[in-house]
């Protein structure tokens, strides 16, 4: 098993004839997706990448049975690409555009709170089980079918402790991106809930970042659950300066509050274990599993 | 984005909240039209800068007739004023604000933020008003109120009450209290901002609510929809070298170290600033390039790490997913090569077309050393740049 996503999905992406949307559609085929069709406004009815297009949503989800979209369209259109996604009961959608409003997605949380959907991201890389499912813009490869979850709030380092992780041979069972926006539609606490439940998921690795408290939350979180696998953790930005918007929306050490020396100590105290150093993310956990 | 105190009231004023008379100063020629404007004779002068901690640091005055004010003025225009949020090297004031005096009974505080935790809106009040909010927070937590709702038309009235409760109303003021928290919500709301801050709000002795102090910031992702508050923005207030980096579309932040980087992803860049200090050196910068990077972006990002003198060296770390490493290997190569560079680079590259990549720095000849991992990297660029 894994979580989230599998070789079962039948995914589509919204914004699929667009330029990032059919690069990373074919990507996805090649990977061995699922992927059943997409939608653009206006252009239902072509044949793109060999699949069927959809003016809307809801003539996609009725013609394919899709219950994974993916999200590719600008950051102005994307919170009712989102909607849009939520309204027609899709169950999970993934929503990799940068540059969404705060508020509109405190809008979209109101709407998920609602719905029988779920949303990673946005602003992030995605969502994949390696050899079955792949929903986003990692690159493939580097992934290997195994036994660790990994959930982070980055892109490229999460594909670093993926390298690392495959390289020392543990693999992954599901690897999601939530995405590095001050509000997202998934939270750690939630993948670790999933991962906790997931038999295949032996290990977890969570990679956090400075700002909000969403990592505090986690070790909370991890401290108080019933279910224990061995945890490794890991957050960057030991050295940002305060004030500072660190590349992501949310990534900023604001009224003394977000920096990483706490999360840290915070994460220790609930017994997860740190790995100090970005190199030795796959290390960490495996000299943790060795033992 | 931040703006600046005055143009803060500004907005505050069009949404009907009351907000002290004043006017903004550029120069000292603006003063003696814009002192006939105000109606007592005592005056507070301020500075505007983009940081708190003004008034300890010299920048807020309290000044009797025109004579006395142009004298202060003088004193502050073109003066480096240094707070507890400026830094060392402090900021350049280039504007100040006069507002008319006024007879204050009490000092609140009130904000309204996005809480992004629970994903919803928060107002946040205390009856300990003009200090340091964060420190009430540490110390006296009980004297914090803090309310978050769902995103509506109008915030309900059980609500205001708890908000407005640590500040023991008459019913005048009260009334008061109401409509300024609806007015503060709906300029959150109509404006996209991430937090509004009136610290501190005033009771006056003839028992009126004022706004003394206010502090906006924008959502920037919410600016395209905004061009009168984008307007506002103040180039001054910003780094140009970090403007100068946006315009090429690259992520610049100034650091103290002496090692350059140059990463794709904002948490790989942090990473990498980490596992600097980590080898025992420190990073220069923050840099992010993005998803693609061209030979014309990895040059305007060699250049913008380079306009920092302390820089003896460069750090380069690529794990490629939709950049591909041999596109940016020659990028890098050709980049090196316009400008000439001199100082020890290491280039460290992984994922996508890696070896044609690696291969493309061989062959170019240059002094380019090439790192097989985050380790061996960021030991190799310490050890180059002792």
């Amino acid at each position: 098993m894994s979580i989230l996503v599998n070789k079962n999905t039948r995914l589509i992406c919204q914004g699929f004839t667009g330029a990032h949307g059919t690069f990373h559609s074919e990507q996805a085929i090649a990977y061995g997706t699922n992927l059943v069709g997409g939608v653009t406004p206006k252009k239902g009815g072509q044949i793109h990448l060999e699949k069927p297009v959809f003016n809307t949503v809801s003539e996609a989800v009725e013609k394919t049975q899709a219950n994974a979209t993916m999200i590719y369209v600008p950051a102005k259109f994307a919170t009712s690409a989102i909607i849009e996604a939520i309204e027609n009961e899709i169950p999970l959608i993934v929503c990799i555009t940068e540059g969404i409003p705060v508020l509109d997605m405190i809008k979209v949380k109101e709407k998920l709170a609602k719905s029988k959907s779920r949303l990673i991201g946005p602003n992030c890389p995605g969502i994949i089980t390696p050899e079955e499912c792949k929903i986003g813009i990692m690159p493939g490869n580097i992934h290997k079918k195994g036994s660790c979850g990994i959930v982070s709030r980055s892109g490229t380092l999460t594909y670093e402790a993926v390298a690392q992780t495959t390289e020392c041979e543990i693999g992954q069972s599901t690897v999601i991106g939530i995405g590095g926006d001050p509000i997202n539609g998934t939270s750690f606490i939630d993948c670790l809930e999933l991962f906790l439940k997931d038999e295949q998921t032996k290990s977890i690795l969570m990679i956090g970042e400075i700002g909000g408290s969403a990592e505090e939350e986690a070790s909370e979180f991890i401290k108080s659950s019933k279910i224990k696998k061995p945890i490794v953790g890991f957050v960057a930005g030991v050295t940002a300066p305060p004030g500072k918007r660190m590349g992501h929306a949310g990534a900023i050490i604001s009224g003394g509050k977000g920096n990483a020396g706490d999360k840290i100590e915070k994460m220790k105290s609930c017994g997860i274990i740190i790995a100090e150093s970005p190199a030795q993310i796959g290390q960490t956990l495996y000299n943790k599993l060795a033992r | 984005m931040n703006i600046h105190e005055h143009q803060a009231k500004e907005i505050l004023k069009k949404f009907d909240i009351s907000v002290p008379n004043g006017a903004v100063l550029f120069s000292l020629e603006e003063i003696d039209q814009n002192f006939k404007k105000l109606k007592t004779g005592k005056i507070v002068l301020k500075a505007q800068i983009h940081a708190g901690g003004r008034g300890k640091a010299g920048g807020i005055k309290i000044v009797n007739g025109i004579e006395e004010l142009k004298k202060e003025a003088k004193n502050l225009f073109g003066k480096k004023l240094i707070t507890q949020q400026t830094g060392p090297q402090g900021k350049e004031i280039k504007r100040l604000y006069i507002e008319e005096t006024c007879d204050i009974a009490k000092e609140f505080y009130l904000s309204c933020l996005i809480d992004r935790s629970s994903s919803k809106i928060a107002f946040i009040s205390s009856a300990a008003g003009g200090v340091n909010i964060e420190e009430v927070a540490k110390n006296n937590p009980e004297k914090i109120v803090t309310v978050k709702m769902n995103l509506s038309g109008l915030v309900n009235k059980k609500d205001i009450e708890k908000i407005v409760r640590p500040f023991v109303l008459s019913e005048k003021s009260q009334k008061q209290a109401f409509s300024l928290i609806q007015s503060i919500y709906e300029v959150l709301i109509k404006k996209d901002a991430n937090l509004i801050e009136i610290n501190p709000l005033i009771l006056t002795k003839d028992d009126n609510l004022l706004c003394l102090d206010a502090k906006i910031n924008f959502d920037d992702n919410a600016l395209y929809r905004h061009p009168d508050i984008l307007s506002l923005k103040d180039f001054n207030e910003e780094d140009p070298i970090e403007t100068e980096a946006g315009k090429h579309g690259l992520a610049y932040i100034k650091l103290d170290g002496k090692i350059g980087c140059m990463v794709n992803g904002a948490g790989l860049a942090m990473a990498t600033m980490d596992i600097i200090k980590l080898y025992g050196s420190e990073p220069a910068n923050f840099l992010d390039v993005g998803g693609g990077a061209s030979k014309e972006k990895v040059s305007a990002g060699f250049k913008i790490i380079l306009s920092d003198k302390s820089v003896k060296g460069i750090l380069i770390n690529i794990f490629g997913g939709i950049m591909k490493c041999d596109v940016l290997a020659q990028g890098v190569v050709d980049a090196a090569k316009d400008i000439n560079l001199s100082i020890p680079l290491v280039v460290r590259l992984a994922g996508t077309n890696v070896e044609l990549g690696k291969e493309i720095l061989k062959k170019s000849k240059l002094k380019i050393i090439s790192a097989d991992n985050l380790a061996d990297a960021a030991k190799k660029i310490v050890e180059g740049t002792k």
